[in-house]
């Protein structure tokens, strides 16, 4: 396998004034610049908006970006909806990484220059790391529609029943001769002390 | 019961066992033994000729063995599926030769001593596990009597006893003479809370208060000048209409007296019991004289369930229940995937419970039952077959079963099972196995990038996907301003963190390295963390014996929700990385490039339990214990998690 050619493009995004007002992100944008394999870094203010997807996608088409680095928040927040993004443009979705400098940078440093510092080491840390992503497949797996369920008690012929109403064939084993486990054995139930069966 | 004998999509095998339960989520093969009945199921029409017939006769073990029954039976009226059984232990030999006289008396020939064993193979996409539970055999605790005197009878034998269906055929009585009790105690917390292993169990058994109230209800509705009385040590009536139910029997007359029996003696003419109690409530001692007694019996896990637990790889809790995969997000899962659990299998539980549960654990199964498809995520582990020793270590530490392992074979990893944890590749100190998306090389990568400037201000930080990392993400949520020096690189559990990237970091002159994750509690990965703790365990082990100061490797566990605890636990990094001179950085570099990586420490089971020391590497806080591998290491003085674990030796 020929090792393809890395072509990397940062979006460091304002946040409005969440990342913006703390980090100077235009030192983060050209920091980016001068690392190796990043052909392009852009600056946006809400990179997760419309815009700021569109412009994701459009520079993917121009530079023709395989690998994709967005510093802006936290993947827990928004890496659902880059991958889709990237993935739209005709990428992989496992091609991108985020920096995370809005949680784990500008809201937690008030100090602009230390801020600004800690951003240009989360985004060096990101793109290192995205030179080692590579395209993943998801893999399909079939699933048998049957269910067993192991015990005839109450909660078992329960999960029976809904299983096989929602439309699951159903096989329930049951150890002794008839099903109705402990249930059955009681005379009556709590607290409206109506019949068990 | 009717409904499930006659659905259509339900096929119900009773006298059943499961074999065999291999493959994984969406496709286990399943191999089922359907004992033989000797009644053709579908031909009975439940006369009940045969039983006239039959000369054997057995206690009845659905009436707890307070009435008897005939070898061949009916369990009881309702059974499902509705036909007879022959019981093959009991019957005389299924010989017509010996016996037979049942054969002889069927008019339809339904009854066929002829029928064998019969085995089924499926295909089953997903398993509920609702194995329910049995009752505390109260046997051990002979201060109550139970096995000298017969008007002593378990919750359960009591239902028996007052059913409409039961020994007595609906009249309530007690056992030694079949009349009608008139006093009547209920003793609470048989078998359950008690910290001495041999009168139980510690857990407290769910149901057992709410029984014996629903029993003292049913009495003050049936029989109104019965006079009964609970010994309790604490009423449990928690739930919709419990504690309603607990003040109609107050104001029906019912005492409860809080106190538990120190002793019962039965009086050898009219077979009543003295109860000799101290009341606590009023600080003194009674003797009381009842009918009948009845001993509410704690619930214990099924012996089934054990069976089926290993079968189907389940986790189980301390109590011997199975273990859900998480308690709060998903309390009908598994460690397994495609395996739910349902009913009393899981804990002590009611029917409302029960039933509550089954259906949460259907729709849970359900949900992955209705595609013909699912797709997993890219993140599970492959296996390098050349670097790979065939040791099966990384099977070992799977916490989902997802990696098969013969002797002298290549380990491989079902990625349906997988879930990405990575603890496997961690484990593995041959480099064989690789996690997609996450990949070893990435994460030297980033190691590097970290230190690439001024490495004597960076504290290299792993945190897990889950929590750490969204700890860390709360933080900054809640603007907890922390020093800024810690860059974190993310993995999906702490577990992913192999030795080996540790080693390195501070050979690449790392002031501090952290390691952290999520509580013992809500590792998403089962127990995955628990290698964490091993590795890091072999990890300080070393830098001692080097002569390097342990602290400088810092292990904690933080929550999602914990963003204060991060900001803590970044500034008593902070407080570490100060306090690194760069003679030390210089001595790390060259004297760790001599070594090899350690590796884990791994306890061994005489180490459960065995006396220990631990050492507090945040604030030095020395302490004894016992070492316990599910014991989350916390100190006691500043609630860090780097505690160095030591084994003590006992003169």
């Amino acid at each position: 396998m020929t090792k393809e050619e890395l072509r990397i493009g940062v979006f460091v995004c304002d946040c409005g004034s969440n990342i913006a007002g703390v980090v100077d992100v235009d030192e983060v944008q050209r920091f980016a610049e001068t690392l190796p394999d990043v052909v392009v870094a852009v600056r946006n203010k809400y990179t997760c908006s419309d815009p700021g997807q569109q412009e994701i996608q459009q520079t993917i088409f121009e530079q023709k970006l395989n690998r994709v680095v967005v510093a802006s928040c936290s993947p827990a927040s928004y890496e659902p909806i880059f991958r889709q993004c990237i993935h739209a443009a005709g990428l992989n979705p496992y091609l991108l990484e985020m920096a995370n400098i809005r949680e784990q940078c500008s809201w937690v440093t008030p100090d602009r220059q230390t801020a600004t510092r800690k951003a240009l080491d989360i985004v060096r840390v990101a793109v290192a790391r995205a030179k080692w992503l590579y395209p993943q497949d998801e893999e399909q797996i079939a699933v048998t529609d049957a269910a067993l369920v192991i015990g005839g008690g109450v909660a078992g012929m329960q999960a029976a029943l809904d299983l096989a109403d929602a439309g699951h064939p159903v096989y329930l084993v049951e150890k002794k001769p008839s099903i109705g486990g402990i249930m059955a054995q009681l005379d009556k139930v709590y607290p409206d002390i109506e019949c068990s069966i | 019961m009717m409904d499930v004998g006659r659905h259509p999509r339900i096929e119900l095998m009773t006298n059943a066992i499961l074999e065999d339960v291999a493959g994984y989520v969406g496709n286990f093969k399943v191999r089922i033994r359907k004992k033989p009945r000797y009644v053709d199921e579908g031909e009975c029409t439940t006369c009940g000729d045969c039983v006239a017939a039959c000369p054997v006769v057995v206690p009845d073990e659905f009436q707890m063995g307070l009435s008897s029954r005939r070898a061949i039976y009916i369990p009881f009226p309702q059974a499902v599926p509705s036909a007879y059984v022959v019981s093959a232990e009991d019957c005389l030999g299924r010989n017509p030769i010996a016996c037979g006289k049942c054969i002889e008396s069927c008019e339809k020939n339904c009854i066929n001593f002829d029928q064998e064993d019969e085995l089924f193979e499926i295909d089953i996409g997903a398993i509920v596990v609702a194995t329910g539970m049995d009752v505390y055999d109260p046997t051990a605790l002979d201060e109550y009597g139970y096995t000298r005197y017969l008007n002593v009878v378990t919750s359960l034998e009591f239902e028996r006893l007052i059913s409409t269906g039961g020994a007595l055929g609906g009249h309530l009585g007690r056992p030694s003479d079949k009349k009608r009790p008139l006093r009547i105690g209920y003793i609470q917390c048989v078998g359950s809370r008690t910290q001495d292993p041999a009168r139980g169990n510690p857990y407290c058994s769910n149901i057992c208060c709410m029984n014996s109230i629903k029993g003292a209800q049913y009495l003050i509705d049936n029989y109104p000048d019965t006079d009964i009385t609970v010994f309790y040590t604490d009423i449990r009536a928690y739930g919709k209409g419990f504690e309603e139910l607990l003040m109609r029997t107050r104001g029906g007359g019912v005492r409860y007296l809080r106190g538990l029996p120190g002793e019962v003696q039965e009086d050898p003419h009219s077979k009543n019991l003295w109860v000799t109690v101290e009341n606590t409530t009023e600080k003194r001692l009674e003797k009381l004289e009842f009918d009948m007694l009845v001993l509410a019996v704690g619930a214990v896990p099924a012996v089934d369930t054990e069976f089926v637990r290993q079968m189907v790889s389940l986790s189980k809790s301390p109590g011997g229940f199975l273990k859900e995969a998480h308690g709060k997000l998903r309390p009908v899962d598994t460690s397994t995937k495609g395996v739910f659990i349902a009913g009393a299998a899981e804990s002590p539980k009611d029917v409302r419970e029960s039933v509550t549960q089954a259906s949460a654990a259907s729709s849970r199964a359900s949900i992955l039952l209705q595609k013909s498809h699912f797709a997993v995520e890219a993140i599970t582990a492959v296996v390098y077959e050349e670097p790979c020793t065939l040791c099966g270590q990384c099977a070992k530490v799977c916490p989902f079963g997802a990696i098969t392992w013969e002797k002298k074979q290549v380990p491989q990893v079902i990625s349906a099972a997988c879930a990405g944890c990575g603890t496997c590749a961690a484990e593995c100190k041959f480099g064989a196995i690789a996690m997609r998306h996450f990949s070893d090389q990435a994460i030297y990568a980033q190691i590097d990038a970290i230190l690439e400037e001024n490495s004597q201000e960076k504290i290299v930080t792993f945190a897990c996907n889950w929590c750490s990392y969204a700890g860390a993400d709360t933080a900054g949520v809640s603007r907890m301003a922390y020093p800024p020096h810690a860059i974190i690189i993310r993995t999906m559990c702490s577990g992913r963190v192999n030795p080996e990237f540790v080693w390195y970091a501070f050979q690449k002159g790392a002031p501090v390295v952290l390691v952290s994750g999520c509580h013992y509690v809500d590792c998403h990965y089962i127990d995955a963390n628990r290698s964490t703790v091993r590795r890091t365990d072999g990890l300080w082990d070393k830098l001692i014996k080097m002569g390097i100061r342990p602290e400088r490797l810092m292990l904690e566990w933080c929550s999602a929700a914990e963003g204060a605890r991060w900001q803590i636990i970044m500034q008593e990094a902070e407080k570490k990385r100060q306090s690194v001179t760069s003679a030390e950085l210089e001595f790390t570099r060259t004297e760790l490039s001599k070594v090899r990586v350690p590796r884990p420490r791994n306890p061994k089971p005489a180490d459960e339990n065995s006396a220990a020391q631990f050492h507090c590497l945040r604030c030095d806080h020395i302490w004894d214990g016992l070492f316990d591998v599910m014991w989350e290491r916390i100190c006691p003085n500043c609630r860090s998690n780097s505690v160095h674990w030591l084994r003590k030796n006992i003169s």
